[in-house]
């Protein structure tokens, strides 16, 4: 019973020791992650942080140089290409593009894991897609084709795919991005409702402050390849971290520079052999 | 100098890399037969979309090059007075030859364009990403098919290019030109051979159609995930194959006919 118990507090993902280039470029630097069972866990930082790169490690679509990555307890990278498949139907993931396949109608993109993965009959199937469907309020939509589907809408039918399994997590890349005020609220209460529901795992990337602190239990701020700041939102809003504060507030200037590095103004423009001339 | 050297090394090593990737990528295609053979409902899928949506255009080009041929071989023959073995001439370009290497430039600039950009579509688009993550091998679940589609349309698309051509020959040579019926086809029928001509160009546009296939699908699912990427893919899997089917039919032609 003490044996099971530890193994329901200990965190769903553990990343330990990190690190992961593309060609010259550092991306993770030996970086520590917990991701806790049955929360929202948000990884925040500026665009081109690895964010994204982040939740592919944590799939395992791609390799680390260096570290572990964790998940339920099974190294994900040291697995058979079948145990690592077997282990993905238990993890959802939501793309920034929603990555439904073009040729499906929205019933059967959200059909298709359990047609894959299932041998459910057809009537059980049906309901168990409406479900879905109605979870995510399209439940009217289902004749239509991804090209007839809004951004907003092509995230939630996303959604539905992704959690048509039930997976013990789902990971969230970027869901905010590009939706309007009435999408993002709606996404926003689907997460948080979801995670609540069914008691999953949820970890949100996004550079979306204000929604994603909103519903999230755990933040990671991650920028340089390093992990700046760990702690709940309200915690990391009394932060003292310069960092931290100007990420949070979205101010303009501070330790992350308004300006790319370059030669002084003067030089530039008084200089004999500046760039870009002709 | 040296960085010129050091520059065409760079090229080789990727060039090296990439055809090693090109292979992992082939023997994945060829692992998921099995699964394929588990669900033919995908191989047909994508046989009407390789094979059947390429039919017009084969014919057409078949046609047009069976009279052409009827025309030319009718002018060259009729001078050394053997006009009536016109039938033998169109025959057997078309099935040694035309039928198997024209099939497959046209199949690449149709059906391998088409597969190279809607694989590198659904890589930008992140729906072969999003099979992984639902736990679906892409490779299985999207490239085996439509790799065996195009092996298997390929030598049916060069029969009815070579058919419809016999027939654009006929057209040309028996009702313009004047050639004996009965010697059109009994010259043909006496002349080609099963084993050494029909065999032949079956197999040369069986291996036409692995190539072309293989190249458009490795194109598409290597290529850079962007427009002007996939762009460059498509572009690449045309020119790519069009000069492995000429390569290829050479060495074919030498190993099948050189004495």
């Amino acid at each position: 019973m003490a044996a099971r118990s530890s193994a329901d507090n200990a965190p769903l993902v553990r990343i330990r020791g990190l690190s992961f280039s593309r060609g010259e470029r550092l991306i993770f630097d030996g970086v520590d992650i917990d991701i806790p069972r049955g929360k929202i866990t948000a990884i925040m930082g500026p665009s081109g942080t690895g964010k994204t790169t982040l939740l592919k490690l944590i799939g395992g679509q791609l390799r680390p140089d260096a570290g572990t990555v964790e998940v339920d307890g099974q190294d994900i990278h040291a697995l058979s290409s079948r145990d690592l498949y077997r282990l993905r139907t238990r993890m959802g993931m939501l793309f920034q593009s929603g990555a439904l396949l073009t040729d499906l109608s929205v019933f059967e993109n959200v059909a298709y894991p359990l047609r894959e993965h299932t041998r459910l009959p057809l009537a059980m199937i049906r309901k168990l897609v409406l479900m879905k469907l109605e979870a995510v309020g399209l439940r009217g939509a289902q004749e239509l084709m991804p090209s007839e589907l809004s951004g907003g809408m092509a995230r939630r039918v996303a959604l539905a795919r992704a959690i048509a399994l039930d997976p013990m997590m789902i990971m969230y890349d970027e869901p905010f991005t590009g939706q309007d005020p009435i999408s993002m609220g709606v996404l926003v209460q689907l997460i948080r409702k979801l995670n609540d529901a069914s008691n999953m795992t949820s970890v949100i990337v996004s550079h979306d402050v204000a929604e994603t602190a909103q519903i999230s239990d755990l933040v990671y701020l991650i920028s340089s390849g390093k992990v700046t700041g760990r702690g709940t939102p309200r915690a990391l809003e009394r932060s003292t971290s310069e960092w931290v504060r100007q990420f949070l507030q979205g101010l303009p200037d501070g330790p992350v520079h308004f300006h790319y590095p370059a030669p002084p103004l003067a030089e530039d423009l008084l200089g004999e052999t500046g760039r870009g001339r002709t | 100098m040296l960085d010129s050297l050091a520059q065409l090394g760079r090229l080789g090593l990727r060039m090296i890399e990439r055809l090693g990737r090109a292979h992992l990528l082939l023997g994945g295609i060829l692992e998921g037969l099995g699964s394929l053979l588990a669900r033919p409902g995908l191989l047909l899928r994508q046989l009407f979309a390789v094979g059947v949506l390429s039919v017009l255009i084969v014919s057409v080009s078949g046609l047009f090059v069976g009279m052409v041929l009827g025309l030319q071989g009718y002018y060259v023959l009729s001078k050394f007075g053997a006009e009536q073995t016109l039938g033998v001439m169109v025959a057997a370009s078309l099935v040694r030859e035309l039928g198997p290497v024209v099939t497959a430039l046209l199949f690449a600039g149709r059906a391998g364009s088409a597969l190279t950009a809607e694989i590198g579509l659904m890589k930008a688009t992140e729906q072969l990403s999003g099979l992984e993550m639902m736990a679906v091998d892409p490779i299985k679940r999207v490239l085996t098919p439509r790799f065996f589609a195009g092996l298997i349309s390929m030598p049916l698309l060069a029969s009815m290019f070579s058919a419809i051509g016999v027939i654009g020959g006929y057209f040309v040579g028996v009702g313009l030109l004047g050639v004996d019926d009965g010697a059109y086809w009994s010259q043909m029928q006496h002349t080609i051979d099963l084993h050494e001509d029909i065999f032949n160009g079956v197999i040369k546009s069986l291996v036409f159609g692995a190539v072309c296939t293989w190249i458009a699908l490795f194109q598409g699912y290597d290529a850079t995930p962007t427009s002007e990427g996939v762009s460059r893919a498509t572009t690449r899997a045309v020119v790519h194959s069009a000069l492995a089917v000429l390569c290829l039919d050479f060495v074919l032609t030498a190993l099948m006919f050189g004495e």
